[in-house]
């Protein structure tokens, strides 16, 4: 039973079409992932260390009593991230296989992905290091097993809230709150966990604990499972109750304003879209890294055009990107219909611009760490729109990976609300403003660097005509290949 | 109106469409019929230049599709799903194409009253999207979408498969409607010999690619075709 359900996995990782990309993408996805494995490992042997050195006090315990957000963050993560591995359950049903068989090797399957066991990176060296300073090893062991037992329990406290948006929203929301009152000292969680976690080591035989519990809720998702694995129960797909939107206020921009229509129900209607706007606001948030100097390697300058690009550009970036994969399930009929490409890539272009604009007045509070800083969210939002929105564009012609609107609508659906290699996409975009405010910055002076930045996109923005007909040509050409592309999901 | 000269479409070493010519002349009903793999998804994607011809070329009322897009404005077609666009209502859908062929609300609504028996009160006003519609409900939409604006031209592959039977019948009167009385052209196929048999005028068929028989329908079409299919 386990080989069948093996080689099935097997051809469908193999098979898939995003897996057939171009070598030099596959070396960068493996270079983002081995820098992964880099951060976690040099966490893990260097937090010791780190904690040590800054006097803070014993270094397990500082661990312990951050580990609340550590995991929290881990949690969010995994909902935004983790696929859920039980799609293609469908025609399992109706084969000879018992419907226990299909739930453990479902379940199974997020044992070993990728969320469980990156944290070994962090744990194992850091555990080690205890070992080699002389903590007590029966405690390390107790202690590190609970968190491997704990870790597993967000799996499958991940896979049972799976969708449950409320849920996440609550959740995040809560970790947000409980960051910001520690901050200002009114409230400390920690407190109240910290002896949770310390008690692990302290009494190694409590990592029983985690583990009973992770028995149960893997007890609990089974069982949810088994009883949900119906075609009208966990299978069917969820129907949201539509209402005819008629947006008139859109029609005096003529053709432009059905298009737009158009793409404000598409962002409106569908989860995938929706994940990517929510994804593009948490962008404004980026620049806190840089211009609170919470992160030393951040503090360069040019860095600060960095934050501005980001910044302003989070929805260029989350949903510009894949235009215009939003339109493949029914790219055929765009293509057959009475549409100008250029009318089509303009709508798209100005919910972009809208977007960078908005982003960019809700951004205005970095004006509270300064001129300096909320110049360069300016300086970034005019190079996002004078030269990123074009890039986007451009670069979407060649992106071509279908996007399935409705999959995230399954109970048990797939989350792709985001690849790497379309981040990958997006360096070039951010090296180039950098680039020319150093240029800026070191022969004349920072207030030049950051009118270097605006003038380019300035310029591109006078350019605007010329560039979307190039563009224009460019979808013209792949038209073919994107329409092959699309078909195959 | 339309004309097919040395159209053929490789891939590899498969020729799946090899036609030497074909006319269709104005306000003919088009019946196309042929096994799986005949070609026939394929012809109909060449006309609206959504795969590229290896050789050859197509005119759609003197206009080479895979040259320039001017035969988009008084062609209509509906192939399948990837015509539909799921997240829209039957209204916004039938909305949004009139306004891409120049159709007011209007326009649109007078045009959907015509079509209240076929629609059989599933369509409009559900409170459903389109993605949510069952097969047959979506293909009513697609169909019907595909009037909007006078067309000249309409292609339609496999209408009536997945309809039920009352929507068969009434979908057959359409389209007999559609050529004998507005002089529109209409492109069909179906895989039901006697569907075709009784809504075209002219039937071809398809086998491997290539065009093996061309017949002026008559009472003695359906029994050639089934002889033919019979092997």
């Amino acid at each position: 039973m386990f080989k069948h359900f093996f080689s099935l996995q097997w051809k469908s990782f193999f098979r898939s079409a995003s897996f057939k990309t171009e070598i030099w993408f596959k070396i960068l996805m493996l270079f983002g992932a081995l820098y992964f494995i880099a951060v976690f490992l040099s966490l893990g042997f260097g937090a010791y260390f780190m904690i040590e050195k800054s006097g803070l006090g014993d270094p397990l315990r500082v661990v312990n009593q951050f580990m609340i957000y550590y995991l929290a963050f881990e949690l969010v993560f995994r909902y935004m991230l983790q696929k859920m591995p039980v799609t293609n359950i469908k025609p399992l049903l109706y084969l000879p296989f018992k419907k226990r068989e299909v739930v453990n090797y479902s379940l199974g399957k997020t044992i070993v992905s990728f969320f469980n066991w990156m944290h070994a990176f962090f744990f194992i060296p850091f555990s080690i290091i205890l070992l080699v300073k002389d903590y007590n090893a029966m405690g390390v062991i107790g202690w590190h097993l609970a968190f491997l037992a704990i870790i597993y329990c967000f799996n499958f406290i991940n896979v049972l809230v799976n969708n449950k948006d409320p849920f996440f929203y609550v959740f995040a929301g809560l970790v947000v709150f409980l960051g910001i009152s520690q901050y200002n000292g009114w409230f400390d969680i920690t407190i109240y966990t910290k002896p949770i976690f310390n008690f692990f080591y302290d009494v190694p035989y409590s990592a029983l604990i985690p583990w009973v519990v992770l028995l149960l809720l893997y007890f609990i998702t089974f069982n949810y499972f088994k009883k949900h694995m119906f075609l009208d129960g966990g299978l069917a797909v969820k129907k949201e109750e539509a209402k005819t939107e008629n947006l008139d206020w859109l029609n005096r921009f003529g053709n432009l304003g059905t298009f737009l229509k158009n793409d404000i129900k598409l962002i409106k209607r569908n989860k995938r879209s929706r994940t990517a706007v929510i994804m593009g606001f948490f962008f404004i948030f980026y620049g806190l890294l840089f211009f609170t100097g919470s992160i030393e390697v951040y503090d360069g300058p040019f860095w600060r055009v960095f934050a501005g690009i980001f910044v302003t550009g989070g929805f260029l970036f989350s949903f510009g990107q894949y235009v215009p994969s939003w339109d493949s399930s029914y790219y055929p009929l765009m293509m057959s219909q009475n549409i100008k490409y250029s009318e089509y890539l303009h709508s798209k272009w100005y919910l972009v611009i809208i977007a960078t604009i908005i982003s960019t007045v809700l951004a205005s509070f970095y004006l509270y760490f300064g001129w300096e800083a909320y110049a360069a969210v300016l300086v970034g939002a005019i190079y996002n729109i004078g030269i990123n929105a074009y890039l986007v564009l451009w670069g979407g012609a060649y992106v071509k990976t279908p996007i399935d609107l409705t999959s995230n609508k399954k109970a048990f659906g797939d989350k792709q609300a985001f690849n790497s290699k379309t981040l990958l996409l997006t360096l070039p975009k951010l090296l180039l403003p950098m680039l020319i405010y150093a240029i800026g910055h070191f022969t004349i002076s920072p207030l030049a660097g950051y009118l270097f930045v605006a003038a380019f996109g300035l310029a591109g923005f006078i350019f605007k005509n010329r560039v979307f007909k190039l563009i224009e040509e460019i979808y013209k050409k792949e038209k073919y290949k994107t329409l092959k592309a699309y078909k195959q999901k | 109106m339309i004309t097919i000269d040395n159209l053929s479409k490789t891939y590899g070493s498969q020729t799946v469409l090899n036609i030497e010519s074909l006319e269709i002349p104005k306000g003919q009903s088009f019946g196309l019929v042929g096994n799986n793999g005949a070609g026939k998804t394929t012809l109909f994607s060449l006309l609206l230049d959504l795969i590229q011809p290896s050789t050859g070329h197509i005119k759609n009322n003197d206009v080479q599709v895979d040259k320039s897009e001017d035969w988009k404005p008084f062609t209509s077609a509906f192939i399948d799903e990837s015509f539909l666009i799921g997240y829209l209502t039957p209204e916004e859908y039938f909305y949004f194409i009139g306004e891409l062929r120049g159709r007011n609300r209007a326009d649109v609504d007078s045009l959907l009253a015509n079509f209240t028996d076929f629609f059989h009160g599933e369509i409009l006003g559900q409170k459903k999207y389109l993605r949510d519609l069952s097969k047959g409900n979506q293909k009513k939409v697609g169909i019907v979408a595909s009037f909007i604006g006078n067309p000249e031209v309409v292609i339609l592959d496999e209408p009536f498969a997945n309809l039920d039977p009352t929507t068969q019948i009434r979908l057959k009167s359409i389209i007999k409607d559609l050529a004998a009385k507005e002089g529109v052209t209409v492109l069909v196929s179906s895989h039901d010999l006697m569907h075709v048999t009784e809504v075209c005028e002219r039937i071809v068929v398809l086998n491997k690619g290539e065009l093996v028989k061309d017949i002026k329908t008559s009472a003695e079409t359906l029994k050639e075709l089934e002889t033919f299919f019979a092997g």
